[in-house]
């Protein structure tokens, strides 16, 4: 019960901090707007269609989990952050465990993701996204896992360093990686071999595929296989981000 | 007994932070611990808070073993840090309640404790306002009434008034005996203030090098080693001959003027005088606690704690 109150307490003040922070709220309205319209519009333009869909909305569910990828991942610079401002301490001396400070701090960073989803979302009736209300709560879990597994990373990547500049530096050389080789802006068939091997290892492409499967039904791999790795990703790094929290 | 280490010490490397170190802190005392930058104080305290890890030895707050029994020692204590820790984007009230959340205060209870700290804190006013808005005091006052919400039996308070005012730390003094006698609660705190340590405390240990180099109150610390101190200047200074007089306990000479610590200025003055022969000047004043501090920890400036590990830099900083 108390570890319960104490993870409420942890994803409390994150929520209540995020809508308090206004340069937050806004860029997460503004950066996924300007990939819809100003990167799948402007290329969308020259580029034909895919799998019988205009680029434009062949890319939407990966812009989707791009946004996810961008915002959990670099949500883990706040607990540098927390850090030195010192907040962090308050909750580390608390007689809660770190595994539900953990818990509580991914629970806020999946909230952030998860918000921006929803804006999403809205943007899609816009843009002609083929939605129903299934279509809808199917791809908001898969989000919701993807965010709890990105938000993981960044967690430990931000327990594991003391600097934003170097959360930044580092970030930067995991999150490129994983968003250019998911197949979010192309499909992953017929690729160079080199290519698709690595994008077979990147586990943000059976998210990609997952959420291209559920919103527009083209699915390289099985749904199944999808949810499977990134659950299993998704603990991993949870029970490395615990770790983490306990050292810290 | 409230606070019990044995030979509890601390190393980051090379570094000895806490060295083989014995204490013991009774119930409803308020101890203080004195010491130059980088001596141990919050290394110390933060073994004691259980958010370091000794290297070895052990240590009890409130019956309870450092290690062994975290949680338990997490829920007798509460913590006052050096650095304020609350949140700027929550209103004081928001602060109070998650950590009335956070320390498993009984929801029957909250709103009620977080009105009585906040009257104590004479804060009641300004509840409802977003913490940034706040000065430096009234930081410092809302982090005192956070530590003290969830009734713990052990305040530990790092530098309690750094940075501030003289108005406000006389203020937050007052808070802190009142509140130990109230609610008969242990204080443990550091501090660089000899003067907040003369008014505050019941026993201090000077702490250097992670060792307690003297352990008393503040009244019998400064009779046993400073006294009262005459400084006079004179001609034909003969200190062998001063030294070797069985009511003097130290001469020191700084810039001509002669620094002599004798053990009662009213007894033993005119004796004093006889023996130095004609002087231009004199002056004789009480013994304080910064004369005891140096005795004990010498002139020299220390490097801040800077090389200790990576939680002493993130809680000296």
């Amino acid at each position: 019960m108390s570890e319960i109150e104490g993870i409420y307490a942890v994803w409390l003040r994150e929520a209540k901090i995020y809508i308090r922070e206004k340069e937050r709220l806004i860029s997460s309205v503004i950066s996924p707007l300007l990939w819809i319209f100003g990167f799948g519009a402007g290329l969308g333009s020259t580029v034909e269609k895919i799998s019988g869909y205009p680029y434009q909305i062949f890319i939407y569910p990966g812009i989707m989990v791009m946004t996810v990828l961008f915002t959990s991942l670099f949500y883990g610079v706040y607990i540098i952050w927390d850090r030195k401002l010192d907040f962090l301490k308050e909750v580390l001396v608390a007689p809660i465990s770190r595994a539900s400070v953990f818990a509580g701090k991914m629970l806020g960073g999946a909230t952030d993701a998860m918000v921006q989803v929803i804006y999403l979302i809205i943007i899609g009736f816009f843009i002609s996204i083929p939605f129903t209300p299934l279509v809808i709560l199917e791809a908001f879990l898969m989000l919701l896992l993807i965010s709890i597994a990105m938000v993981s990373i960044g967690l430990v990547i931000g327990a594991n360093l003391q600097s934003p500049e170097g959360f930044s530096l580092v970030i930067n050389f995991v999150m490129w990686p994983m968003f250019f080789f998911s197949g979010a802006l192309f499909p992953v068939n017929n690729l160079a071999p080199w290519l698709s091997a690595v994008t077979y290892i990147n586990p943000l492409t059976y998210g990609v595929d997952a959420m291209r499967g559920i919103i527009l039904g083209i699915n390289h791999f099985p749904i199944l296989l999808d949810a499977g790795v990134l659950v299993l990703f998704a603990a991993i790094m949870m029970g490395i981000g615990i770790l983490s929290f306990r050292r810290m | 007994m409230s606070i019990k280490t044995e030979a509890l010490t601390k190393k980051f490397g090379k570094i000895t932070a806490v060295n083989e170190l014995n204490l013991e802190v009774k119930e409803g005392e308020i101890f203080g611990l004195l010491g130059p930058n980088g001596a141990g104080k919050t290394t110390l305290i933060s073994m004691l808070c259980t958010i370091l890890k000794p290297t070895s030895g052990r240590a009890w707050v409130n019956g309870f073993d450092i290690v062994k029994e975290q949680g338990k020692v997490r829920k007798s204590i509460g913590i006052v840090f050096q650095q304020a820790s609350v949140d700027d984007l929550l209103t004081g009230r928001e602060n109070l309640a998650l950590h009335n959340l956070l320390f498993e205060v009984p929801k029957a209870v909250r709103s009620q404790r977080i009105d009585e700290v906040l009257s104590i804190v004479n804060l009641e006013k300004r509840a409802d306002d977003f913490v940034n808005t706040y000065s430096g005091g009234m930081r410092r006052r809302l982090e005192l009434a956070r530590g003290i919400m969830h009734h713990p039996k052990i305040l530990f308070l790092d530098e309690p008034t750094l940075g501030l005012d003289p108005q406000t730390r006389d203020h937050i003094w007052d808070y802190i005996k009142d509140l130990a006698q109230k609610e008969c609660m242990t204080v443990l705190l550091t501090t660089h203030y000899m003067e907040e340590a003369e008014q505050l405390c019941d026993r201090v240990a000077i702490i250097d090098y992670g060792n307690i180099v003297a352990l008393d109150s503040p009244e019998a610390l400064k009779k046993k080693i400073v006294g009262d101190v005459v400084s006079l200047k004179q001609k034909t200074s003969d200190i062998e001959r001063i030294r070797k007089l069985d009511y003097v306990i130290k001469v020191e000479e700084k810039e001509g003027v002669l620094l002599i610590s004798i053990k009662d200025a009213s007894k033993h003055l005119q004796d004093l005088l006889s023996n130095t022969g004609p002087i231009d000047f004199v002056e004789v004043r009480r013994g304080t606690l910064n004369d005891v501090f140096l005795h004990y920890t010498g002139r020299d400036i220390r490097e801040a704690e800077a090389e200790g590990g990576f939680w002493e830099r993130v809680m000296k900083r």
